[in-house]
């Protein structure tokens, strides 16, 4: 088993409460699905939108990153998984992608002493 | 744990009450954009640690806080709630102030606000019932529309339009003035009626976004009757209409998607505890001296509800109270059920007579219910070449592919009855 980390990408705002509550239901059946076939690692965290970028040899501290909408990460997750073919595999379920967002799939490096 | 079935609709419609009453009626749309706000976080965190203990109260926790942001950040601009404004812009004040419109009885009163806001006098009635949809029942605008088969952009003018009507007059209703409140009492009673029919006789064509709506009814009018002054015999008689009337919901469409109407419908499907329930706030309606259409037509839906057999319905005493509602409030369609009714007690060729006398009857030519309700009656007068037009004619104005497909069944009825008897 390697490692990788999903980075979810893109905001998703359904219109209505209701398509909310559904949506949400969809991101907890996943994360379930996912546990209970030992996939999870570390579920993670949602990220807010919003922070600081932290520069350059001056340390230039801005607000940020404001990136656009569909390009925001909005949370991660270490996932466990046979291969990156697996585990793009299993990106495949994440409901962010009906809401028009991407999953970032990235292997964590392995060091062998 | 699991959030319960649309935590999310019926707690926007809470907080969205909540928030209009301190930020005033004229700021309906900063509220909406704060709880849709609080909803967007709760989709953020809850799909990472999974929905908290208390729902309700973290989405509440959440709003307040929003709002509280929003106070601060706006009180030199813009004006809030008149009877709050001074509370609000001072930080002694503002706190305890908004902690006490969260408080649980603040909250239950400012969804009753809100309602008895959207009936305002000078809106028309489907405007109203768009409004309450949209606002406490947290419809958006796109499902608001597909409740009413209308467009989106439709939808969403009317509601604009109506949101315009309630920000000029500045305040919410004050459901503490008992005698406003009954001034306004018959508008609230007849959009919830008027929701509840739009779920039950409707156009769309989807039975989850009907029993939704008839469900979205029934809540409100529950909070209506925690009320002092809500509880009115006929709030009772307008409780025990829809009980009574949603007991048969789970007959009406058969298994495989078609619609039945009341004569061959299996009553063992009928819903006896809402029965039982309806047959109660009956009772309790019968007190003073208001006799209102409700009263009328939950008397007619216990007389369905009580007969096991089609048979065993008593269509005079049916009879006699569509002549008590043709009094109280005569219509087109009341004198075409009172029709059907008579044609069930004295036979089809009564009835048709009837309807043919009804006044304003050309009103009802766009009602594809009156054209199987004649061609139902031709039918059974052994006339089925009239009964087939008819028939037609309703096929034409079916809303939906669910009353198409009855209407057509009639119409293979009707042909197959013709060839049999030229054979």
């Amino acid at each position: 088993m390697s490692e990788f980390t999903f980075m979810y990408r893109g905001r998703e705002l359904p219109e209505s409460p209701e398509k909310m509550q559904k949506h949400m239901e969809k991101w907890r059946a996943w994360f379930k699905e996912l546990e209970s076939n030992g996939h999870i690692k570390d579920l993670g965290h949602a990220l807010e939108s919003s922070g600081k970028v932290v520069a350059g040899k001056q340390k230039v501290v801005s607000d940020g990153p404001y990136a656009e909408a569909k390009d925001v990460v909005g949370g991660y997750t270490l996932i466990e998984a046979k291969d990156l073919k697996h585990a793009a595999e299993l990106a495949k379920g994440c409901p962010i992608l009906e809401a028009g967002g991407s999953v970032e799939v990235r292997p964590v490096q392995q060091v062998s002493m | 744990m699991e959030p319960s079935d649309h935590l999310f609709r019926h707690e926007s419609g809470r907080l969205v009450a909540t928030l209009t009453r301190i930020f005033g009626v004229h700021n309906l749309t900063m509220a909406e954009d704060v709880v849709q706000d609080a909803f967007r976080r709760a989709l953020e965190v809850w799909k990472f640690r999974g929905v908290p203990d208390n729902p309700s109260a973290w989405l509440m926790a959440t709003a307040k806080n929003r709002a509280f942001d929003v106070l601060r950040r706006e009180r030199t601009e813009r004006t809030f709630a008149p009877e709050l404004e001074r509370s609000l812009h001072s930080e002694w004040t503002l706190v305890p102030a908004v902690e006490e419109a969260f408080g649980p009885n603040a909250i239950k009163d400012d969804l009753l606000r809100v309602m008895f806001s959207c009936c305002h006098p000078r809106l028309p009635e489907v405007a109203q019932v768009s409004l309450v949809l949209h606002i406490l029942c947290g419809f958006s605008i796109d499902e608001v529309a597909s409740a009413f088969v209308s467009s989106g952009a439709a939808i969403e003018k009317r509601i604009q339009r109506a949101k315009n009507v309630l920000a000029r007059s500045k305040r919410l209703f004050d459901v503490t003035s008992p005698a406003d409140f009954a001034v306004r009492l018959p508008a609230v009673h007849r959009a919830l009626y008027l929701l509840f029919n739009e779920g039950y006789h409707g156009a769309s064509s989807e039975s989850t976004v009907r029993s939704e709506l008839c469900e979205e009814a029934m809540r409100l009018l529950a909070i209506l009757l925690q009320h002092p002054l809500g509880s009115t015999p006929t709030t009772y008689a307008l409780t025990a209409l829809m009980c009574l009337n949603s007991a048969r919901l789970p007959a009406r469409v058969d298994a495989s998607g078609n619609l039945n109407n009341l004569f061959s419908q299996d009553r063992s499907l009928w819903d006896q505890t809402l029965v039982r329930e309806g047959l109660k706030f009956l009772e309790l309606s019968a007190s003073g001296f208001d006799l209102s259409e409700y009263h009328v037509e939950a008397a007619i839906a216990s007389m369905h509800a009580t007969a096991s057999r089609t048979e065993d319905t008593n269509w005079k005493e049916i009879v006699t109270l569509y002549d008590t509602l043709m009094a109280i409030r005569p219509s087109p369609v009341v004198a075409l059920n009172r029709a059907i009714a008579i044609a069930q007690r004295d036979g089809p060729g009564r009835g048709l007579e009837e309807i043919r006398a009804i006044e304003g009857r050309d009103r009802l030519s766009a009602y594809p219910f009156y054209h199987a309700a004649l061609g139902e009656l031709e039918f059974r007068s052994g006339e089925y070449e009239a009964a087939r037009e008819h028939f037609r004619a309703a096929i034409s104005l079916a809303r939906s592919s669910m009353e198409h497909r009855f209407l057509e069944q009639r119409v293979c009825a009707c042909e197959e009855s013709i060839r049999s008897f030229n054979a």
